[in-house]
């Protein structure tokens, strides 16, 4: 049974990159993936979001689909695209076939084709090949199907903190000794149901969101996809290792559906108890990308979390959601992938749109990026609704 | 390593509320969706929240209520959920007003309830539980992802005592909708009658199945020997492979079985697996038997499978109404659930009580 569990693949589409490179040179230069647009709003208005720069039918021809391929909804193709960059990150050979599987998580699964369609579909059925993509389970059997992987298929959905269970999962699948090695991440596409939501709860910032900062107005949507390959201990090539997972806990904060507890108590869990699992202390966290959303609630709460845990020493913390926006679904499987980046490029990234402390706290976020920094161990935070709150600990093999 | 299960709750299309004794009398159904009989909710949940709760929230908080009522209230060291569609009709609500371009109507409370781990959200907050909550949507894996999460979970040591739970509810859009996927039958039947068709075509279900599982031994207990999931067999053979796998790994002859409750829907091609079995993999003197003429089709009718074999284990007696064939077997020790959802996902569940 498998002890450890390593990092030898990721694979990435945001706003800020349809790739790993693309987002490694995004991170470098400091440039942001919001636009305003009027896409996915009613009213006449623009709002900022986080697009991918890739419309479904290039998303499409990059997977070299077939003409079927008009069902896949826009949630599955990105899913797909970074899946498949994951697992083919480097080339592997085993001495024998490893048991595979996909943990994959999702918020809206086809909501694209739920909003194009359902109405119709209400009057007849003219549009029922869109019925079966409408669900979270078919994001994750397309990818699956795609990938031809079949020993696990699981899907989680859990809010925002839902490809950040993922990750938890695959790598329990693996110590349990039920795959060799999974495939995990989480997708979700911009819709104009989750902005609309997101705006009827007066939590979208109507300018590109401000993580930590004072005058935070709330998040910007994004959308995308990441994956990780995770392998155990019996089959990892070690010269593939990018990092290991070491520590993951999920707590729930048991306060209200959406808002998190203003001491930020199952953020605080989550985290306390993914540094015990890792066996390390506080201070041997050299980076923390925090959850971050830009809203009133999360920044400070999560911040108090951070404060209540760590102090007296803070480790550097940024929120990269100004980069990618709040990928809601996919939100944690992207940070855990920039989290490996970190790790393996060496580096810090800032927190973009910061200007002014928040007088509750005692620490401000890293504003310029840094280089050449000594990393072993960053943690990773996704909060979701009905205080779903999940940690992860990246650490340098 | 397996799990006990310690108490259950289950609402379904049968009277199967506050009762772990097989309902004595049937619910006929004339038309093709059968619907859940519901507890009054107020005996279980805070009639202020109750008043802003879909049906499925409803059902699903009700159940595990029910559940932990029966387990002396014992604050669970996890909370897991396996739902399919999640909470459907607040997402359509809210996806209506959204399409229809009311954004002017926009209700965030519908919102914040169309998101899927509501159920176990809910749960969490009414138990004030901050431990480990995990919400499964896939499919005809739900529950079983669920059931399989929490058995690792009892065998890390991480947690000792585990409410979870299977639930979806069938909302009038999605069994119109499914209809058009000619998931449902042509013509109404009696649920009772559901496998003397030979058609295509199921009837649809609904229900809320909740369980507390427990390591700790109780020989008065139902033992949850071991879950497994596996997706999109090619053909019978492979079928036939895993579920000796499955035998295997539990020790346990197919001749040893005392009882095998099969998913069978009354659909001829989606049934066409259990018969197969039925006649040249499982054993001549293998009692046979099935249970969604009671709940319906749905992807967590497993968990009504699950709270089924349990009541079975308890009273050590099969209701003549869910027999396939006659047997002289009288011993009911092990049950085996073989369930598939559209011969896509695919479950086996091993369950016994000596």
């Amino acid at each position: 049974m498998s002890k450890r569990v390593f990092v030898t693949g990721i694979g990435i589409v945001s706003a800020i990159g349809n790739n790993v490179v693309e987002t490694i040179d995004s991170l470098k230069a400091s440039k942001t993936g919001i636009i305003n647009t009027s896409d996915f709003i009613s009213s006449p208005r623009s709002i900022p979001v986080a697009a991918v720069k890739l419309n479904n039918l290039d998303l499409i021809s990059l997977l070299k689909l077939n003409e079927q391929s008009k069902m896949y909804s826009r949630t599955a193709l990105l899913g797909m695209l970074a899946a498949k960059e994951a697992l083919n990150y480097i080339k592997r050979s085993y001495s024998k076939q490893p048991r595979t599987g996909l943990v994959s998580a999702t918020t809206v699964g086809g909501m694209n084709f739920s909003e194009q369609f359902y109405n119709g579909l209400l009057a007849d059925d003219t549009y029922k090949e869109y019925i079966e993509t409408f669900d979270c389970g078919d994001v994750a059997e397309r990818i699956a199907d795609f990938l031809a992987i079949k020993d696990y298929v699981a899907t989680i959905s859990t809010a925002c903190s839902s490809s950040a269970n993922a990750i938890m999962l695959g790598a329990r699948l693996i110590k349990n000794n039920k795959l060799d090695r999974a495939l995990v991440g989480g997708t979700d596409a911009l819709t104009k149901f989750t902005i609309s939501g997101f705006n009827s709860l007066e939590i979208l910032d109507n300018e590109p969101c401000k993580p930590f900062d004072a005058n935070r107005k709330g998040l910007t949507i994004g959308e995308g996809a990441a994956y990780l390959l995770l392998e155990s201990e019996e089959i990892v090539n070690k010269e593939n290792i990018i990092c290991e997972l070491k520590g993951y806990a999920n707590a729930n904060d048991a306060f209200h559906p959406t808002a998190s507890s203003p001491e930020g108590f199952g953020a605080y869990l989550a985290m306390k108890q993914t540094l015990d699992k890792g066996n390390i202390e506080p201070n041997a966290i050299d980076y923390i990308n925090a959850h971050g959303t830009g809203t009133d609630i999360n920044d400070i709460s999560e911040g108090r979390a951070i404060e209540k845990l760590f102090l007296p020493k803070i480790p550097p913390i940024s929120s990269t959601k100004a980069f990618t926006g709040h990928t809601l679904g996919a939100s944690g499987a992207i940070e855990a992938v920039l989290s490996a980046l970190a790790i393996k490029h060496r580096m810090i990234y800032p927190n973009l749109h910061f200007n002014q402390q928040i007088k509750e706290l005692s620490f401000a976020p890293v504003t310029k990026l840094l280089t050449n920094v000594n990393i072993k161990n960053v943690l990773s935070n996704s909060f979701g609704f009905g205080g779903n709150n999940t940690s992860l600990l990246f650490s340098l093999q | 390593m397996g799990a006990f299960i310690t108490s259950s709750a289950c609402i379904s299309p049968q009277n199967t509320i506050n009762t772990s004794v097989f309902p004595s009398e049937l619910v006929q159904y004339s038309t093709n969706q059968l619907h859940c009989i519901e507890p009054n909710y107020r005996d279980y949940i805070n009639p202020l929240q109750l008043r802003r709760m879909s049906k499925v929230l409803k059902m699903g908080l009700g159940a595990a209520m029910m559940c932990q009522k029966q387990n002396n209230s014992l604050n669970p060291d996890a909370i897991l959920v396996g739902t399919a569609l999640g909470c459907s009709d607040d997402l359509e609500k809210f996806l209506f007003s959204v399409t229809n371009n009311k954004e002017q109507s926009l209700s965030p409370t519908t919102f914040i309830q169309s998101t899927h781990n509501m159920v176990a959200a809910q749960i969490a907050v009414v138990l004030k539980n901050h431990n480990y909550n995990m919400t499964y949507c896939h499919r005809g894996f739900s529950f079983e992802e669920a059931l399989i999460d929490a058995m690792m979970l009892i065998k890390e040591g991480q947690a000792n005592t585990i409410l979870l739970g299977g639930v979806d509810e069938m909302t009038p859009n999605n069994y119109k909708f499914f209809n058009y996927l000619d998931y449902w039958k042509k013509e109404p039947i009696s649920n009772l009658q559901l496998l003397n068709f030979n058609n295509a075509g199921t009837i649809a279900g609904e229900g809320a199945c909740f369980f507390n599982i427990s390591a700790k031994n109780d020989a008065n207990n139902s033992y949850i020997n071991d879950v497994s999931i596996f997706y999109k067999p090619q053909n019978i053979n492979e079928i036939e492979e895993h579920i000796s796998l499955f035998l295997k790994n539990n020790n346990i002859n197919k001749d040893s079985l005392n009882l095998v409750l099969l998913g069978l829907n009354g659909d001829f091609n989606l049934d066409a697996n259990y018969h197969q079995l039925m006649q040249h993999y499982f054993s001549k003197n293998t009692s046979f038997a099935y249970y969604k003429h009671l709940c319906g089709e749905y992807a967590t009718s497993s968990s009504f499978a699950l709270w089924l074999a349990n009541c079975i284990l308890q009273n050590k007696h099969v209701p003549e109404v869910i027999k396939i064939n006659k047997t002289e077997n009288n011993k009911i020790d092990n049950i085996l659930i073989y369930n598939h959802y559209l011969n896509n996902n695919h479950s086996l569940m091993l369950i016994s009580k000596k």
